[in-house]
């Protein structure tokens, strides 16, 4: 980890000690009850009170938001986030449960929203104590995310919202929504428009949530209905029609290729006694030395070592991308590699899955429930949870147009 | 504790070099001017020559390429890996027909040995003499200890050597030959005589390769018996590197050349990018590329500054290069469609260059078995 400090600016140096010494002091210890894989499939009212206990400490702490100026609730720091990240992933600290909200409301919020709506939203959405949710696809607007039929319609001061959003995470908890909707059925892509919406005041009053399952069986995302309900325009982001441009700011952070840093903490073990995690090959090789493959250990398998193996490389390969990313002599074109990462990281992730699917062998028939199932059956979990994220965010089938077309300049497909 | 810098040793002078050798090789090496250099004659039973433009190579030579990570008490510049992978880099791009990349080689397997010898040697090497490995047997063994030349009594050399790199390009030979304990190094002069040198037919047309013959031939010992073995080992991760480098590079080339392509060739209305079916496995070459590149620079700048990790990150580099390296070609010819299969196109060029380069030293599923066995220890 020491390679992670070299050159630090006296700023980051300073910021990164305190963060250490901060994270020594209060770190939140393990959590009275059980948490989900991630913050995207959090139902338990307990688990999610505890991690927003958790992240507003961070905040108060310094190490949420550290790049956003003070005004608007952030630490008024500049490139300190990346370094908070390190510390608290280093610390092994629990998830922050505000994700949609730091990861794409919030750098939406302070680039198109009017200055006393920022400071008004931002603090609140950094402690964590309001829960953001996305509304951005509908039942005919997925990949074809320019589809949307949600409607809002000017009224005086107001606009009046009326439509049907689909595979909302975290709505069932959130305070606000970001919002992509219509506001002229006359263009495409000229005639959308971007709000702040707080749904869950409006809760029974025009807001309608309901749990969708999940094909794990758990829920985690949800429908959202308006009906008729009604907003001020001082939530509305930038101009009426410039919803797509808006949009365009949400997605690349949520891609990982905004210029601001998302906060991040991790790398606490879900499950201790199972040792999944996503990402984590070690967990994978103490599987394969475990599970029985013929008469020997699936570890001595040749062709699932090559995998394993495999897996590993490209791991490696996502680390030094990223490295390189932060070397701008070193490539080619300043966007062919922030433009990967969704799409590399959740397939790194299905593939490791996977791949200790097949380790398991016939035991990977048990799932959660199961007292047999090896470790505790999250590997068919995280398996089938991993198709959430190389859907969501433009499926990769369409991270792959955007790459081809945006880096590569081949002709745009239809 | 040593560790890596974030830009993984590319100081202002590495970029400067790569900036330098990817002009000169736009100027001078255009892939026009190499397939009539290599690919004038197409028929099948042609002669077997070296071709490759020996006065560019003298520009080369003055710019003082080859002696970039030769040490300065030597003679040389000095410089990091990075440097030679760098270098190694536009190399692949221009599918350049040099000794360059086996005087590397060479130079990190000296480097290792240690010896009064081999710095004399190094210093041949700055002074502008070429060189290249004679380690592989028969079999293609790319193990350290295995080799089938034999130390004689008086300290001459009497055996065979295979699978030569640049081996009509180079005036010297370092050879692994096995003494009373173990393999050692011999630097072998290429007029010497008792040396034959018969050059082998080969697929790729930017490079020559020969299996070379002693009999009772002058050496001078680099690294006595035991420790040749260990230098070569010493000296894999940067060897390793410097091939996974050529084959970015080639790699590179070959990505950009079939996306102009499938931007100008015209089927059902469309050009052929328009298409998934061809938007998609390109996209997906440059992820493997830029893969291989950071595994590659990073491999790199471990062997510059933390050697143990070295091994373990070049043989990820090697692999993740040579996957993509048969990735890459075979997906330009298949996207050139008719003209890709042809001679006259010049993708079959790097496509043959890929081809040699992701067997050297080791394919992909090697590097990954000697992975496996060093992280998850050997199997049952």
């Amino acid at each position: 980890m020491a390679a992670a400090d070299r050159k630090d600016t006296t700023e980051q140096a300073e910021f990164r000690k305190q963060c250490q010494k901060w994270l020594k002091a209060n770190h939140p210890g393990r959590p009275p009850v059980q948490l989900p894989q991630g913050a995207l499939e959090l139902s338990d009212p307990a688990a999610l009170q505890w991690l927003q206990q958790w992240q507003k400490s961070a905040y108060d702490g310094g190490l949420i938001g550290c790049d956003y100026p003070l005004d608007v609730g952030g630490g008024g720091k500049e490139n300190c986030q990346g370094i908070a990240n390190q510390e608290m992933q280093k610390a092994k600290t629990p998830y922050l449960p505000n994700i949609i909200g730091m990861g794409m409301a919030a750098p939406t919020i302070f680039f198109h929203c009017q200055d006393e709506v920022k400071a008004e939203l931002l603090p609140k959405l950094l402690s964590g104590e309001e829960i953001w949710c996305q509304g951005f696809s509908e039942p005919g607007a997925g990949s074809d995310l320019a589809n949307q039929q949600t409607f809002a319609e000017k009224d005086g001061d107001n606009w009046v919202i009326n439509g049907h959003k689909v595979w909302t995470s975290l709505a069932h908890f959130a305070d606000w929504m970001i919002l992509l909707c219509r506001t002229d059925k006359s263009d495409k892509y000229n005639g959308l428009s971007y709000f702040a919406v707080p749904i869950k005041a409006a809760l029974g009053k025009g807001v309608t949530v309901q749990p969708l399952i999940k094909m794990t069986g758990q829920t985690g995302f949800n429908e959202v209905l308006f009906d008729n309900l009604v907003i001020s325009d001082r939530y509305r982001m930038d101009d009426v029609g410039a919803g797509w441009k808006v949009a365009m700011t949400t997605l690349a952070h949520e891609r990982g290729a905004g210029p601001l840093v998302t906060p991040a903490s991790g790398g606490m073990a879900i499950e201790e006694e199972s040792g999944v995690s996503a990402g984590n090959i070690g967990s994978l090789i103490s599987l394969a030395k475990q599970q029985h493959r013929g008469s020997g250990r699936a570890a001595d398998d040749a062709s699932l070592r090559d995998e394993i193996m495999k897996l590993m490389i490209r791991q490696e390969a996502l680390r030094q991308n990223s490295r390189r990313a932060g070397v701008p002599e070193l490539t080619d074109h300043p966007m062919r590699i922030p433009l990967q990462g969704k799409l590399v990281g959740t397939e790194l992730n299905q593939d490791i899955a996977e791949t200790a699917y097949r380790i398991e062998g016939a035991a990977s028939t048990l799932y959660v429930n199961d007292p047999n199932a090896p470790a505790a059956g999250q590997w068919p979990l995280a398996y089938m949870n991993s198709f959430g994220v190389t859907i969501a965010a433009g499926a990769n089938e369409i991270q792959r147009n955007i790459l081809g077309e945006r880096v590569l300049g081949l002709a745009k497909s239809k | 504790m040593a560790v890596e810098p974030k830009n993984f040793g590319f100081g202002e002078d590495e970029t400067m070099l790569r900036d330098s050798a990817r002009k000169f090789m736009s100027d001078h090496c255009s892939t026009d001017k190499l397939h009539s250099l290599v690919a004038s004659d197409y028929q099948i039973d042609r002669d077997n020559l070296c071709l490759w433009d020996q006065s560019l190579w003298q520009q080369i030579v003055e710019l003082g390429w080859p002696a970039v990570c030769v040490p300065e008490a030597n003679g040389g510049i000095g410089m990091p890996l990075v440097a030679a992978v760098a270098l190694a880099e536009e190399i692949g791009k221009a599918g350049f027909p040099s000794p360059l990349l086996s005087i590397f080689n060479s130079t990190f397997v000296l480097r290792a040995c240690d010896s009064a010898a081999a710095h004399q040697a190094l210093a041949s090497i700055a002074g502008g003499k070429t060189m290249t490995l004679a380690i592989t047997n028969a079999a293609g063994s790319w193990h350290s200890d295995h080799t089938d030349v034999e130390v004689n009594k008086d300290g001459s050399l009497t055996g065979n050597a295979y699978f030569v790199q640049d081996a009509r390009k180079c005036e010297q030979f370092l050879v692994s030959a096995r003494g009373d304990k173990g393999v050692g190094l011999y630097l072998v002069d290429a007029s010497a005589s008792g040396l034959t040198l018969i050059p082998d037919s080969i697929v790729d047309l930017t490079r020559d390769q020969a299996h070379l013959s002693f009999s009772d031939v002058a050496a001078v010992e680099m690294a006595s018996p035991g420790k040749g073995s260990d230098a070569i080992a010493n000296a894999i991760p940067a060897i390793l590197c410097i091939v996974s480098a050529d084959m970015v590079g080639a790699g590179e080339w070959l990505l950009q050349t079939t996306v102009e392509y499938a931007k100008t060739r015209i089927q059902f209305d469309h050009p052929l990018g328009f298409f998934q079916a061809v938007k998609h496995p390109l996209v997906n070459v440059m992820l493997q590329i830029d893969n291989a590149k950071s595994l590659t620079y990073h491999a790199a700048s471990a062997f510059d500054h933390v050697p143990e990790n070295a091994e373990r990150s070049a043989r990820m580099a090697k692999s993740e290069a040579s996957d993509m390296a048969v990735f890459s070609s075979s997906r330009a010819v298949q996207f050139h469609g008719g003209i890709g299969f042809t001679w006259e196109c010049y993708v079959h060029l790097f496509f043959k260059r890929q081809m040699h380069n992701q067997v050297m030293y080791g394919d992909a599923k090697y590097q990954r078995t000697h992975l496996a066995n060093s992280i998850m220890g050997p199997a049952d």
